[in-house]
């Protein structure tokens, strides 16, 4: 049964003894261990469910992509708050409880909550968003003090 | 029914392209089971499912939305998703049905009428 996501086949962390060598090369490798991204990325081992989050930036948006695989849209809640972007939301357990019992639960049912501080200021009220394939693309545009711009010599 | 799933980690041939295991979940309902699988970016297009030597194999190969601007944050695999399941005997391979929602697999397997009481008749 999977509790950390899959690794890569033919990758033995810690078994080769002679690693410990050389004391600078192991303490780098150390935090390139697929088990500190998997912290990164799910944080599923210790908080509930924090969905993957990719961010984009462009010269006019800021673009975050959250992998919410199985949602309703009217369950996703989007919200900026002092510069930083909050995905919320709530997996219902489908159906209900009629004769059907859970042999394997791996997915994650509930509440999660997902925030990410933004690179610059946005203007709150142009943000955007769609939901597809259980993707979820914010589009987020710049304010327009922070866009760059070209100056005219007069 | 732990024969029902079952981990795929066969190095040899992810080595040719390699593959994520997403997160399932398996329900029993009376007449078979319900079988669920994340995989975010994954429609119907991208979506392989086979059945051989009594093994359910689902591939889910994405179509990621094509995003404009430089990568600054980046959490999300590269890696499209695999995963093996071992059929249990009293499955009808051929009634299974699919479906894919908003990047959530639903597998439908349903108990085959073998296993069912049934009665036979003295010609």
């Amino acid at each position: 049964m999977t509790l950390i996501r899959y690794q890569a086949p033919g990758f033995a962390p810690w078994s080769a003894a002679d690693r410990w060598s050389n004391l600078r090369d192991e303490l780098n490798s150390f935090f390139e261990l697929p088990v500190w991204s998997n912290f990164a990325r799910g944080g599923q081992l210790f908080s509930g469910w924090s969905p993957a989050l990719d961010l984009y930036q462009s010269n006019d948006n800021v673009m975050a992509v959250v992998e919410l695989p199985g949602m309703r849209k009217e369950d996703i809640e989007i919200s900026l708050h002092d510069g930083t972007l909050t995905i919320s939301g709530e997996r219902k357990r489908e159906s209900g409880s009629n004769g059907e019992k859970a042999e394997r639960s791996e997915r994650y049912i509930g509440t999660f909550r997902r925030s990410i501080a933004l690179p610059t200021r946005v203007d709150a009220s142009k943000v955007s968003a769609t939901y597809r394939d259980g993707i979820l693309t914010v589009t987020l545009p710049k304010a327009e003090e922070v866009k760059p711009k070209q100056i005219q010599v007069s | 029914m732990n024969t029902l799933t079952r981990e795929n980690r066969d190095g040899d041939r992810a080595q040719i392209e390699q593959f994520v295991a997403p997160p399932a979940s398996v329900i029993e309902a009376g007449d078979g089971y319900k079988l669920e699988v994340e995989m975010p970016g994954v429609n119907k297009d991208g979506l392989d499912i086979s059945i051989e030597n009594n093994e359910l194999t689902i591939v889910g190969r994405r179509s990621l939305p094509v995003v404009e601007g430089t990568l600054i944050h980046h959490e999300s695999r590269p890696e499209n998703f695999r995963r093996t399941f071992e059929l249990d005997p009293s499955i009808d391979a051929n009634k299974i049905g699919a479906k894919v929602e908003q990047g959530l697999v639903t597998l439908t397997l349903p108990k085959a009428e073998h296993v069912k009481p049934r009665k036979i008749t003295v010609s």
